[in-house]
């Protein structure tokens, strides 16, 4: 038997669309050869034995078999099925979204370990916490230094001073900080709060635990999110489309806090 | 389209063809010229049948399953059991259900699954058409029958979510082994489900 033609590794399944009656085209992300598509054979047949081991997010051991075109998953078995981000559609479109962001920045082929480990916790975090933006957050940040994307944090991309405490202006085209005196070259920046920008320094370096221990007012976390969100469609030239059911999730839970009069107003606004 | 040397009609119909999902140029190449072989009847009722389904057949204005008479046949049947609403993605899951003869009360067709990877949302499925309608007719139990996938799961408890405060009785499709099945093969969430379902055995 030819063993060339065999690959077997540990992945987590990122996504998947239908092919034929009753197969699908499975995208795995695997630590060793990036992201992997194949073709899994007979998985919408009730009776499949591998189906249920490939759904979204479910982290598993797959045994591949090189084809001429199409590769296809001959055995499959779960690992972690990431019960917990099943059922919960807030924690399901969090666990999608950090999906489609590990598709659209990595290649096939080409293996990334470290984004493996990250996803890997990332998903197992988003399944227990109640609270994830920081987790996506952090995420976001270290997701693009693993694949170059870092952005530059601590001095003006133009004219590379060192930074002031103050507010500035974050451009994707830059790709990173300008000072108040270099805004104008980017006339599309985002302005940027110091206290973000000190978030944004802490997330791209932290640990998970650490991350998780900040505290952050409620337009702290949106200002973060639209603006690193602004960095990941300038980079990926398109719309994410997985942010649109998480923002629809968000507007809902909110317009739910101020009905019952829970709103969190009174929550502390310390940013680290 | 590549330039074929044929009679314009042809080359329309070829076109046509194309489009559909699962033909390629060389399929509907062998279809276009196997209709012109076929007897003029045949084509015309052929035309005649893609003609209707776009002129005939339209959203049932309370289940919105696909019909040609609105309320279609489903909902107008007075003895089925009006008080039973299951909630399906597709309108062939409808069939699937009348096949097992085991159910007898109405359905209600989303039109999809929250699908956030394919940028499909709530709004894309016929959710607040479910919402209203509950409201309105003396429905008691809502039957949650989405796909046991990701998307399906996701689907039903934002559905249920929406209803919550509406006071029905709502229920999700039984999970766990199909007939047949070899324990050893099923993977950890159908296992867990199966054990949390399981029934006294008497």
């Amino acid at each position: 038997m030819d063993q060339s033609r065999f690959f077997k590794s540990e992945a987590i399944v990122l996504k998947y669309f239908p092919l034929g009656e009753a197969d699908r085209v499975v995208t795995l992300y695997t630590p060793g050869e990036g992201k992997v598509r194949a073709v899994a054979r007979g998985v919408r047949k009730v009776k499949s034995r591998l189906g249920g081991h490939l759904e979204p997010l479910t982290r598993v051991r797959v045994l591949i078999v090189k084809g001429k075109s199409l590769d296809v998953v001959s055995q499959a078995e779960t690992l972690t099925s990431n019960i917990a981000l099943r059922g919960d559609p807030w924690r399901t479109a969090c666990g999608l979204y950090l999906a489609e962001l590990v598709d659209g920045f990595t290649s096939e082929n080409l293996g990334n370990p470290p984004v493996y480990q990250l996803l890997r916790q990332v998903l197992e975090t988003v399944g227990r916490t109640d609270d994830p933006d920081r987790a996506l957050r952090r995420f976001e940040l270290q997701l693009l230094r693993l694949v170059g994307y870092a952005p530059e944090l601590h001095h003006c991309v133009e004219c590379l001073a060192d930074l002031a405490p103050a507010s500035h202006s974050f451009s994707a085209a830059a790709g990173g900080i300008l000072c108040p005196s270099c805004r104008g070259s980017d006339p599309l920046g985002r302005s940027l709060s110091l206290n973000a920008l000190k978030v944004l320094r802490l997330f791209s370096s932290s640990d998970l635990q650490t991350a998780e221990r900040v505290r952050l007012a409620p337009e702290l976390t949106l200002e973060l999110e639209h603006t690193i969100r602004y960095y990941l469609c300038y980079l990926l030239e398109r719309e994410l489309k997985s942010t649109a059911f998480l923002d629809l999730l968000r507007r809902e839970r909110e317009a739910g806090e101020r009905r019952s009069g829970k709103s969190e107003a009174g929550v502390s606004s310390r940013s680290r | 389209m590549d330039f074929l040397p044929a009679a314009a009609p042809i080359v329309r119909l070829i076109e046509e063809l194309n489009k559909l999902p699962g033909v390629g140029s060389k399929t509907a190449q062998r279809l276009a010229y196997h209709l012109i072989r076929t007897s003029t009847e045949d084509a015309e009722a052929l035309a005649q049948a893609i003609a209707d389904i776009k002129q005939q057949v339209v959203f049932c204005a309370r289940c919105q399953n696909i019909t040609d008479v609105d309320p279609c046949a489903i909902c107008a049947d007075a003895r089925r059991d009006q008080t039973k609403v299951c909630v399906v993605e597709q309108p062939l899951d409808i069939l699937a259900l009348e096949r097992t003869r085991s159910y007898n009360g109405l359905y209600h067709v989303l039109h999809g699954a929250i699908s956030p990877i394919d940028g499909v949302g709530p709004g894309d499925l016929k959710v607040q058409e479910l919402v209203e309608r509950l409201q309105n007719h003396g429905v008691e139990e809502l039957i949650l029958a989405t796909n046991p996938s990701l998307q399906g799961e996701a689907t039903a408890t934002y559905v249920q979510r929406q209803i919550a405060g509406l006071g029905l009785k709502i229920t999700r499709l039984a999970r766990g082994l199909p007939s047949g099945a070899d324990l050893e093969y099923a993977d950890d969430v159908t296992l867990t489900r199966a054990l949390e379902g399981r029934q006294e055995f008497t």
